[in-house]
């Protein structure tokens, strides 16, 4: 669409918030500027109309302008950000539409201020080969409103023995590979991935958790577990892991990406590493940096996950890490789960939270409101560092670039409503909760396909 | 003349002279395997002995047939039916076979190693006929023929190695013999199939099959073993074939005459496709050829009357 947003303070990572308007014509940005007059943006949009009426490079026809013409945004007091790239989000499409599909899961996405989404492979069946990634990207194609990454598996099935055929889907289209879900429990099957991986470009993505460590466990491994009367997953069960995929990158001088880190001592081990140059990049997600082990209470299946939710100690570590760079960027894990996997008993409910809808205004309440993080850093860990790691563009609020733009209203106060999620499923531990920040506007491709923080259709 | 050492364990035992030495004497070995009567009498009244701890059909056969050839008695020890089969060590077997008056021992061993730990302690010359992933010499000085005889020298040629250099003896030979008689090796495969190190070898790794085979005398593929996707070290046979496969197009940068080569046996369509085996570039066959008479100029060199 051709509109024009007047009196915005646009965020991009690495410089200080700056007042512009900025016009969208097409599916591009056309300019950014202090100010742009309706007369001159009513020329660009000709022009550009004009260069499409005779035939040439433009996708938009008179009729196009005519129909459209150009929208005028007073967006005086918001902030517009580049769109939001989730590097970690489990869509369930192929095998688990009853959870999330790919029209759902981007419609929520959207909803969140996504502009692209890299969803994990544990699908049924998994995302080992070309044509599950054909699947998946042709379905995005026709009936996402977000752009859709998939990821690889790292071993064939997941089953930690075999590796997939990493290069051949690359060609069809993943920007990682990872066996998310569950992690490779061979040292010697990761060291091997990680070095056919890197001969394609791509970075492994691993869940750091040791299974014998972690066996029959459900929650953090404290007092909280012991007063619940749950058997605990301690915090070691991740950070061996995270050492050992350290220490194979180290020695193989090979890149790894640490995902969903949960505890201090990771974070610490992650901060030592890149003291020491390792090419390593790790996200944490917004769980971990406002909730605890204490959300469990009460056996509320929704604040179950895995990794679990730690302490306050760690919480904090997290945040730590957050504003020195040893985490590098903030993904949701959005999981997806039916009501009939979440409503029993707890140790025998499933894993993982919706994320989507709630990760942006959560960074911007618990993160950038108390000034743990600048705006510009939010952006960095939510769009620019998340697309550098997935080799995917940046992008900017710059004219040329695509318009990839989310529109952020800081002053509104919103309430989580797990019922009206986009989402398929409901399992959120922030139902009720009052957030800062709410979604005004999402663009893909110069497309709005979100307002007010709903789906548009 | 003869070689320095009673035995053949590997290419960096020998001098650029032996080498030459041992061409030079395959040339006229040649003639006989491709005469009318294959028949000479330079090892009349020896005994070679073929002890295969490995399964093989060329190089067992090429040795055996290179014996006969030469006049020899040639036995062949099959290790499966054998004392091995009751737990015999690799010296007993050696010993008893020494006593029996063998003149040549020819051992291929899954074991790096093995020929030099038996060559130690066995009175008979030992030949490397492959052992482990350290070194298979007799196919490094035959394909070294096979390249000499299409450009006349090797000196200054450039030869591109692609496939599984980690578990390959015949790259290891063919690396130290190559650039010993003064050509350059790149290498290309699956970075989870490259030997650490092996630049210090000798060799240039290089980033694509195109890089390696850029400008190239010479391209050789290594054979693909299948049961190695089971270890994790590449995912399938078709992927193989896409990013570590030879093809028409990605050899093009080659010379446009550059010799096609593989030390057998094949996995047609994984490290190139049936059009290249049996294309006018390929000299696999030959590379088969030559090494009966490598194999008998080896021979001869050890225990030949003069």
């Amino acid at each position: 669409m051709n509109l024009l947003m007047r009196n915005g303070t646009i965020v991009e990572a690495g410089k200080p918030p700056f007042h512009a308007d900025v016009l969208v014509l097409g599916d591009k940005i056309a300019a950014v500027a202090a100010h742009i007059s309706q007369e001159e943006a009513e020329t660009l949009t000709r022009a550009q109309t004009c260069e499409g009426a005779d035939g040439s490079s433009s996708l938009f026809s008179i009729a196009d302008f005519l129909k459209n013409g150009l929208n005028i945004l007073d967006i005086k007091g918001m902030h517009l950000f580049p769109g939001l790239v989730d590097a970690h989000c489990h869509l369930r499409d192929p095998g688990q539409e009853y959870r999330e599909d790919i029209h759902t899961g981007t419609r929520s996405a959207a909803a969140g201020g996504f502009t692209d989404v890299a969803c994990m492979p544990n699908t049924k069946p998994v995302a080992d080969n070309k044509t599950v990634v054909r699947y998946i990207i042709g379905k995005a194609a026709r009936e996402g409103v977000v752009r859709v990454h998939p990821i690889g598996s790292v071993t064939k099935g997941l089953e930690g023995l075999e590796l997939s055929e990493m290069g051949t889907m690359k060609e069809a289209g993943i920007v990682a590979v990872s066996d998310d879900g569950r992690p490779v429990v061979s040292a010697s099957v990761m060291l091997k991935a990680m070095t056919y991986a890197a001969q394609f470009g791509l970075r492994v993505i691993s869940h750091c958790e040791d299974p014998d460590l972690a066996e029959g466990g459900a929650m953090n491994e404290g007092v909280v577990s012991t007063r619940l009367g749950l058997r605990g997953i301690p915090s070691a069960a991740e950070e061996v892991m995270v050492s050992r995929e350290l220490i194979l990158a180290e020695n193989a001088g090979l890149p790894v990406h640490i995902a969903h880190v949960s505890t201090a001592l990771a974070v610490q081990l992650i901060r030592e590493a890149k003291k020491r140059g390792v090419n390593v990049t790790a996200e944490t997600c917004p769980h971990y940096f406002t909730l605890t082990e204490e959300a469990c209470e009460g056996y509320d299946t929704d604040a179950k996950m895995n990794p679990p939710l730690r302490t306050e100690h760690d919480r904090i570590a997290i945040i730590e890490g957050l504003k020195d760079g040893t985490l590098d960027m903030i993904a949701t894990d959005h999981a997806p789960h039916h009501i009939d996997e979440k409503n029993v008993e707890f140790d025998k409910a499933n894993n993982g939270i919706v994320g989507f809808e709630t990760a942006l205004p959560l960074a911007l309440t618990f993160l950038v409101k108390p000034g743990f993080l600048t705006m510009s850093d939010l952006v960095d860990k939510m769009s620019k560092a998340p697309a550098a790691m997935l080799g995917l563009p940046e992008k900017k609020v710059a004219a040329g670039y695509p318009a990839d733009l989310v529109l952020v209203d800081m002053e509104t106060v919103w309430t989580v409503n797990r019922n009206t999620l986009a989402s398929k499923s409901r399992n959120t531990p922030y139902h009720g909760w009052k957030l800062n920040g709410l979604v005004k506007l999402t663009m893909v491709a110069g497309q709005v396909v979100a307002r007010d923080g709903k789906p548009i259709d | 003349m003869k070689l320095h050492s009673k035995d053949l364990l590997g290419i960096g035992d020998l001098s650029t002279d032996e080498i030459d030495l041992i061409l030079d004497t395959a040339v006229d070995m040649k003639k006989i395997v491709t005469s009318g009567i294959k028949k000479s009498n330079y090892l009349q009244g020896r005994t070679v002995m073929t002890l295969f701890y490995e399964n093989s059909t060329r190089t067992r056969v090429s040795f055996e047939l290179a014996s006969k050839y030469l006049g020899a008695q040639a036995v062949n020890v099959a290790v499966a039916s054998s004392s091995v089969a009751k737990g015999e060590t690799l010296i007993d077997t050696g010993r008893t076979l020494d006593a029996m008056g063998t003149d040549i021992l020819v051992i291929r061993h899954g074991s790096s190693g093995a020929p030099h730990h038996l060559a130690r302690n066995v009175r008979a010359s030992v030949i490397n006929a492959g052992d482990g992933m350290h070194e298979h010499p007799t196919q490094a000085l035959l394909d070294l023929f096979t390249i000499r005889e299409a450009y006349g020298t090797v000196t200054g040629l450039k030869v591109a190695v692609i496939g599984d250099v980690l578990h390959s003896r015949v790259a290891r030979s063919n690396i130290l013999c190559l650039t010993k008689m003064g050509a350059s090796v790149a290498v290309y495969g699956p970075a989870t199939l490259m030997a650490p190190g092996i630049e210090q070898m000798g060799a240039r790794v290089c980033g694509s099959i195109e890089e390696a085979v850029a400008d190239a005398d010479v391209i050789m593929a290594l054979r693909v073993q299948m049961e190695r996707q089971k270890k994790a070290l590449f995912p399938s046979a078709a992927e193989y074939a896409r990013f570590f496969g030879l093809n028409p197009e990605n050899v093009s940068d080659a010379k446009p005459c550059a010799l096609w080569m593989h030390p057998g046996p094949v996995n047609r369509g994984v490290e190139m496709p049936t059009l290249m085996v049996d294309g006018s570039q390929s000299v696999i066959n030959t590379q088969v050829t030559n090494g009966v008479a490598v194999r008998m100029a080896i021979l001869y060199l050890l225990t030949g009357r003069e």
